[in-house]
């Protein structure tokens, strides 16, 4: 399987991946813009085809990161799950997006990150903080309203903020995360602190204006920013294939003049991977990538999202190819973890969960004169 | 003293800023190579080079939303828009993310810098470019607004706001750019944001005047005491948002009589603010209703004669005024 499929002319980066013979791996069943990968039986095919080297890079990965990567995604999920239960019975207010099968985008991606590396995300944020080190208590709080909450119950699901984690938000508005995350990368590159920056955003954002600025601006500029792209198929209701002209995101790179790459999002070490030759790209050459990573999201949009636009054979269909399962079927078969192991993490991020809700459940609301604080500095 | 354009006073604020902290610097369009739209930036680029100076695509919500990036992470941009217009493709960032960035992270980001750009009406320039947006701003907590009408207010308020810790949306005047006046010889020369500047005292009647209408409202209280010997004292908020009202209401109470002259049109306006504001606070001392002098409620004609009829001008404040003074 191709590390890069897609390719920026000018990115060198992307050149020196296809001298590493890596390109010649490309199964000729798979066009250039990938189109066909959207299908979940041929996305496994084309897993299937790589899972020997998949497994050698689990050999190669220490046991205690492979040991936390599934941690985080396995918080992850039952922290979403937890979410969705509290949502159900009125504990959690206005809007709550999850983040349930999109799991290896953040753990893949983040968890190799340098304390100089700032992060960026949409309103889908619960697990890309906890990732990033805000406490699982904390998140929960926040979705509570409650004074223990992130940022005090001020921000809610969607703003989730760690000034110490470099967590530079959770955003509401689609895409304007992506020109704000730019400005992040020039501020990196203009106090040359060999920093990058993460900037995740959905597939329907690409459709907004701020994303083709942004990464105008990020290619005209060499901004060591990582603009991933995490195709979960659809902006709320409303399909890829009813929104946007072309298949290919990973593709439209090419318009910036950067790397581009499609990511199989269902598997936690392609994303690692592809994120790590970004990163490198980025620290290097101080030049931006766009990573397409394909996923499914399998909750609606929204809690309030009754999910009338799919079929229930759809989700099952992708849900086939669960990233959770997938990861641990390959840790199993790397004779890196057992069974044994797993039900040990299952349990502790289960515990880890029940003590945000405990946290969040005895959390005090905000304070009154809460109200008109940190409106200026 | 140096006697000085606005311009050349902005250009010195910019510069000593540049100077003073690393951390600042100036991007937008035309603003590097071309040496400024309307020459604000003169001469920054070749000294500062292009780190510092940064010319844009004709990008505004994109290098806006850099600015609000590169200050979360620490900088203090000064993001210039050739005209404020532009700048309504760039709300989403100023008023979306600057202005909500503070509160939503619970005090942990916050974003200081500075928009600025001409405000308002130029020569002719049609619907499109001929709006005055303050009243906009102002409305949305977490922005600050300030609009100078002076060589030493451009200067003193404009390094006050480079320096603020907050996003401040600075509004100047095309038709302004050339107008000379005295400045204080001192690189750390500031005046502070919020605070409002008596520009004539007078006990008859007082006008609250911003920007482009200050030297209007100027001529007509000259033409007041000379004509009818009527004494006009003219306010300047400089800073519509924090609004110092205290000035304001403290004038009104003098002189029991209240114009209000502005370049925005009249609906929902900061003078519809400032006359609520005194009629809550100095309700009792007016001895007339308020007058407003604004843009008429119509996009902005472009034949000459239409776009006077249009504007607010020393007649029709001169006019507002003898009505309050029942002359």
């Amino acid at each position: 399987m191709p590390k890069t499929r897609v390719s920026g002319k000018a990115s060198t980066g992307t050149n020196k991946t296809s001298k590493n013979g890596k390109g010649s791996r490309t199964p000729a069943a798979v066009t250039e813009d990938g189109k066909e990968l959207f299908d979940p039986e041929k996305a496994q095919e084309e897993y299937n085809k790589r899972k020997k080297s998949q497994l050698e890079s689990i050999k190669n990965t220490s046991a205690d990161v492979l040991r936390e990567m599934l941690y985080q995604m396995v918080l992850g999920r039952h922290f979403e799950q937890k979410c969705a239960e509290v949502y159900r019975i009125g504990k959690i207010g206005g809007f709550c997006h999850l983040y349930i099968g999109q799991e290896a985008i953040s753990i893949g991606t983040q968890l190799q990150l340098e304390p100089r590396d700032f992060v960026i995300t949409s309103y889908r944020d619960h697990v890309q903080a906890m990732v990033q080190g805000i406490a699982p208590e904390a998140v929960l709080a926040e979705l509570y309203g409650r004074a223990g909450g992130n940022v005090g119950g001020k921000g809610g699901s969607m703003h989730m903020f760690s000034k110490e984690k470099n967590f530079y938000g959770g955003h509401g508005i689609v895409g304007g995360q992506i020109g704000v995350g730019t400005g992040m990368a020039f501020a990196q590159k203009y106090k040359e602190s060999g920093g990058v920056t993460l900037c995740f955003f959905g597939e329907a954002a690409v459709n907004q204006g701020i994303f083709h600025e942004s990464l105008n601006m990020a290619g005209l500029w060499n901004l060591p920013c990582i603009y991933i792209c995490e195709n979960n198929r659809y902006g709320m209701g409303t399909s890829q294939e009813r929104a946007m002209s072309i298949s290919s995101i990973a593709k439209k790179a090419e318009s910036y003049g950067i790397a581009g790459e499609f990511v199989d999002g269902m598997d936690v070490m392609e994303v690692r991977e592809a994120t790590a030759r970004a990163i490198e790209r980025a620290r290097s050459e101080s030049r931006p990538t766009l990573l397409e990573i394909r996923a499914y999201r399998y909750m609606g949009h929204s809690m309030s999202d009754p999910g009338k636009y799919r079929s229930t054979d759809e989700i099952k269909r992708y849900q086939e190819r669960d990233p959770i399962v997938l990861f641990k079927d390959s840790l199993k078969e790397a004779g890196v973890l057992d069974g044994k192991d797993f039900e040990k993490i299952d349990a502790e991020a289960l515990a880890k969960v029940q003590e945000a809700v405990d946290f969040a459940e005895n959390s005090p609301l905000p304070d009154e004169s809460e109200l008109l604080t940190d409106v200026y500095k | 003293m140096a006697e000085l354009t606005i311009r050349d006073a902005l250009n010195e604020a910019l510069r000593e800023e540049l100077v003073r902290d690393e951390n600042v610097f100036i991007m937008g369009e035309e603003v590097a190579e071309y040496d400024g739209a309307y020459k604000v930036t003169r001469g920054l680029w070749k000294d500062f080079g292009d780190k510092r100076v940064i010319d844009t695509p004709i990008t505004e919500l994109g290098f806006a939303a850099v600015g609000v990036g590169a200050a979360m992470a620490g900088l203090r941009p000064v993001i210039e828009f050739m005209t404020f217009n532009f700048s309504i493709l760039a709300s989403d960032q100023i008023i979306n993310h600057a202005a909500k960035m503070l509160y939503m992270s619970n005090g942990q980001f916050n974003v200081p810098i500075v928009f600025r750009g001409p405000n308002g009406s130029a020569y002719q320039v049609s619907s499109q470019h001929s709006q005055a947006l303050e009243a906009f701003y102002a409305n949305f907590p977490g922005l600050k607004v300030v609009m100078p009408s002076t060589a030493a207010d451009a200067k003193g308020l404009l390094k006050s706001a480079i320096r603020d810790d907050n996003p401040v949306v600075f509004l100047e005047q095309e038709r302004m750019y050339g107008l000379k006046g005295e400045v204080p010889e001192d690189d750390d020369f500031t005046i502070p944001l919020g605070v409002a500047d008596v520009k004539r005292e007078g006990t008859d009647c007082t006008i609250v005047a911003r920007s482009m209408t200050v030297p209007l409202a100027m001529q007509a209280a000259e033409h007041m005491e000379s004509e009818y010997g009527v004494s006009v004292e003219v306010v300047d908020p400089r800073t519509i948002k924090p609004l110092d009202i205290d000035t304001i209401v403290a004038s009104v109470k003098k002189t029991n009589r209240l114009v209000i002259a502005e370049e925005s049109h009249a609906f929902a306006s900061v003078g519809a603010e400032i006359s609520h504001q005194v009629m809550e606070n100095a309700f009792d001392y007016l001895d007339a209703p308020i007058k407003r002098v604004s843009t008429a409620e119509t996009p902005m004609p472009y034949a000459k004669n239409l776009e006077e009829l249009a504007l607010p001008d020393v007649p029709k404040i001169i006019e507002a005024v003898k009505a309050v003074c029942y002359i």
